[in-house]
């Protein structure tokens, strides 16, 4: 609470939605026509100068995406119009490894977001992608040179095949669901990370996605493989100027956690409220590994997303913290699915949910186990805390288990901010406005100490940002 | 000059019924009073409506500190008027650190024209004094890092309440049995902090019904209420009768009241009837 971070104030801002700007877009390189079909996917394909196999891979994502039926479950959709989007918009010729050589426009976006300062503070790596493609990259040298990897997905179709081609679309078939597989027809960019052997990345990596064109679709699509005995810490976060029609961001993310590995996938989501924010991610965690979703929701119009965590052999365990707060016409349809395919497995959810001002927070929740995943944990632990008699929570878990021998534990809670609770703190010269941002803050402190410092100083300004002029 | 808390033919309703009937009391910084009575009788609802417990509703009568009338402040700006209350069963704020929460706290009751957002006294400072005043009340430090109230025993919220006192140096201190459901030790530590705290800049208004804690803090005078109502004023004497003896004297002297406190009662139990 009392931390000095001029970094991320500058990141955060103060008011109200602080990233509704945008850009000038009259010296964009390449904007695709509205709509998909056919010749869309054949364009971005072109454009990226991919081997045919992609292609392909695109355009049979294609057809499946439009023979699956729009999901009837989750939020509200019927906004959603796939012809009146761009797929594909390029802003700027290529990456650059200076920020001095990204386009000015650009550049001063990344400023603004304080982006250049933190990677010079704290951070092993940056991302950033504004559009369609990765506009500007770096990895510390020393972790280049033990074999890390981190470079745009694109890229990584072009200079490591092999590698790309061994676990792309392999931990989330096109066929998943209808926005992995148009995510798998139209994708660009995203990140694509490899950390060697016993590879041990200390400092985050960190990627920054940025919309700026009105009725934008952004579909990046993210590779993680941390092989044996690794470590990393991938930290992602989004924004985008706030317009009145809607735009879309539909990204997959794939990660794999080979045999003593950890992964630790942050993502603090704050689009503007025009943003449908459609999400897949899923994680494969092998033999005695961690994987770990940290996953803060507190933008979009409505967010449909659900980390997965596949756990496949003995001693693999999966842990997803997730945050949401749904304010004034926002639908944060979030949680978490823990997959259980082998015995000695365990996984954790907590989920904090936070609604305010008529805003809508859901958790939706599975816990499976196949028929010989005997002797496995599970235990999920959700909470929401409702901020006014016009906002709402549910909660939606499913348990698949063909198995006695397992122990699974559900909690759910459901609270208003207590009269009582309210009154102690104004009668120790708090307003009722320091008071309710004092017990909403305490209320995701649990999750939020779980942060690397930086990330949770940012968490609780944005926290205190959505709380300003909702109370009294 | 001393300042005055006066409370005039206070009348208080919870859901529009009927609790306090005309409670006047005069506190000034520097005295101590106990207020005693039978359970039930409107103590805590007295303290509730003096701190601005929004369910607690003035129907007449007023509150003033210094000549103002506080009746429509909100529990905010009395607090930083330096109204405190100890409360009997202080809740639980999941999450939130007791140093934190403090330092907020003493920000905004030593600057009261503070906005939201303004700087927070420096964090030196404010360590140096807090683990002073914890040790002075033989708190572990331990607890200030702690969250507030979260599993806290009975002892340590009561001695919690007495920190938050130390730290914030009300003028009006209200004390709500602060000493009940201790073991005796912890009853003594209580009392001694209490006294060392008092002097002639606080006001103590102690709400009991045991005695070490007015053998600590001896009150220049002694209220008695029964039925919502202040019904006999005393010195530290009658505090000691009525620990001795009871309320039966008191009933006796004040039949109309204790009618009233029998048909309450019975009221209750039919309410309770049938559960
Ligand atoms: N919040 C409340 N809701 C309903 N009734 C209340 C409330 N607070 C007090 N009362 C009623 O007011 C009367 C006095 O209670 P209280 O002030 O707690 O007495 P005391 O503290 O002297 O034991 C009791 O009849 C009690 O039931
Ligand atoms: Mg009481």
């Amino acid at each position: 609470m009392s931390t000095d971070t001029p970094v991320l104030e500058a990141q955060i801002g103060g008011g109200d939605y602080q990233f509704g700007f945008h850009d000038p877009t009259d010296k964009y390189v390449f904007q695709s026509r509205k709509g998909i079909d056919r010749q869309i996917v054949q364009q971005i394909s072109e454009m990226k100068n991919e081997p045919a196999w992609m292609r392909e891979f695109r355009l049979e994502a294609l057809d499946i995406f439009f023979q699956k039926p729009m999901p009837t479950w989750g939020g509200d959709m019927s906004g959603l119009n796939f012809q009146d989007i761009y797929y594909y918009v390029k802003a700027s010729a290529g990456q650059e490894k200076s920020w001095d050589d990204v386009p000015e426009d650009i550049r001063k976006t990344y400023d603004r977001l304080g982006i250049p300062q933190a990677e010079k503070q704290y951070l092993a790596g940056v991302k950033a992608q504004y559009e369609s493609e990765v506009v500007y990259g770096s990895l510390q040298e020393d972790l280049a040179k033990q074999g890390v990897l981190f470079t745009d997905t694109d890229s990584a179709v072009r200079d490591h095949p092999d590698l790309v081609r061994e676990y792309f679309g392999t931990v989330i078939p096109s066929a998943d669901n209808k926005f992995a597989a148009l995510n798998s027809a139209v994708w660009s960019g995203g990140s694509f990370i490899y950390v060697p052997p016993g590879v041990k990345i200390e400092f985050p990596l960190q990627a920054y996605f940025r919309i700026n064109t009105q009725n934008m679709g952004q579909f990046e699509r993210t590779l993680i493989i941390v092989d044996e005995g690794a470590s990393v810490h991938y930290v992602e976060g989004c924004t985008a100027p706030t317009y009145s029609s809607d735009s879309l961001h539909s990204a997959v993310v794939e990660i794999l956690v080979k045999r003593g590995g950890r992964c630790r996938y942050t993502t603090i989501q704050n689009w503007s409220n025009n943003v449908y924010n459609l999400v897949t991610k899923r994680a494969k965690a092998y033999g005695d590994s961690l994987m770990e979703w940290v996953d803060g929701n507190l933008g979009s119009k409505l967010t449909m997303k659900y980390p997965a965590i596949y756990l496949m052999e003995p001693g693999a365990r999966g842990e997803t913290l997730s945050i949401a707060f749904a304010g004034k016409g926002q639908h944060q349809d979030a949680g978490a699915k823990m997959v259980h395919c082998a015995p000695h497995t365990s996984s954790r959810v907590i989920s904090k949910s936070i609604s305010k001002d008529g805003g809508r927070a859901s958790y939706r929740g599975l816990v499976k186990a196949t028929h010989d995943a005997h002797h496995c944990k599970s235990n999920v632990v959700c909470d929401a805390l409702i901020l006014d008699p016009h906002s709402r929570s549910d909660t939606y878990p499913y348990i698949e288990v063909n198995q006695d021998n397992l122990t699974i534990e559900h909690e759910a809670s459901v609270s208003k901010i207590a009269e009582e609770q309210l009154l102690y703190l104004m009668s120790r010269g708090m307003t009722e406005a320091e008071a309710s941002a004092m017990i909403v803050t305490g209320f995701i402190e649990p999750l939020v100490k779980e942060l690397p410092m930086e990330y949770a100083v940012e968490m609780n300004r944005l926290i205190e940002l959505q709380m300003e002029g909702s109370v009294g | 000059m001393s300042s005055l808390l006066k409370i005039t033919d206070l009348h208080v309703a919870v859901d529009e019924k009927p609790i306090l009937k005309g409670v006047s009391l005069e506190l000034r910084q520097g005295e101590v009073h106990a207020l005693m009575g039978p359970n039930g009788s409107g103590k805590s609802t007295l303290a509730y409506t003096l701190v601005g417990h929004p369910k607690y509703e003035i129907t007449s009568g007023t509150i003033e500190i210094d000549g103002t009338n506080i009746n429509e402040l909100d529990p905010c700006e009395r607090a930083r008027l330096g109204l405190f209350l100890a409360f009997q069963y202080p809740v639980t704020i999941p999450g939130v650190k007791v140093a934190d929460f403090l330092r907020h706290a003493v920000t905004n009751i030593r600057n009261p024209e503070r906005k939201e957002g303004e700087g927070l006294i420096p964090m030196r400072e404010f360590r140096k004094e807090l683990k002073e005043r914890m040790e002075e009340l033989g708190m572990d430090l331990e607890f200030a890092r702690r969250y507030l109230n979260e599993g806290f025993s009975g002892g340590e919220k009561k001695r919690m309440e007495i920190l938050q006192l130390a730290m914030l140096q009300p003028k009006f201190a209200l004390l709500d049995e602060t000493d009940s459901g201790l073991d005796s030790d912890a009853v003594r530590v209580v009392s001694e902090g209490l006294k060392k705290l008092s002097g002639p800049q606080m006001g103590s208004l102690i709400i009991t019904h045991h005695e070490r804690l007015l053998e600590y803090n001896v009150p220049q005078f002694t209220h008695v209420m029964l039925a919502g109502k202040i019904v006999e004023t005393g010195n530290a004497e009658l505090a000691h009768e009525l620990h001795n003896h009871g309320y039966a004297a008191i009933r006796e002297r004040h039949p109309a009241e204790a009618a009233e406190e029998q048909e309450r009662q019975a009221k209750a139990q039919t309410a309770n009837a049938g559960f």
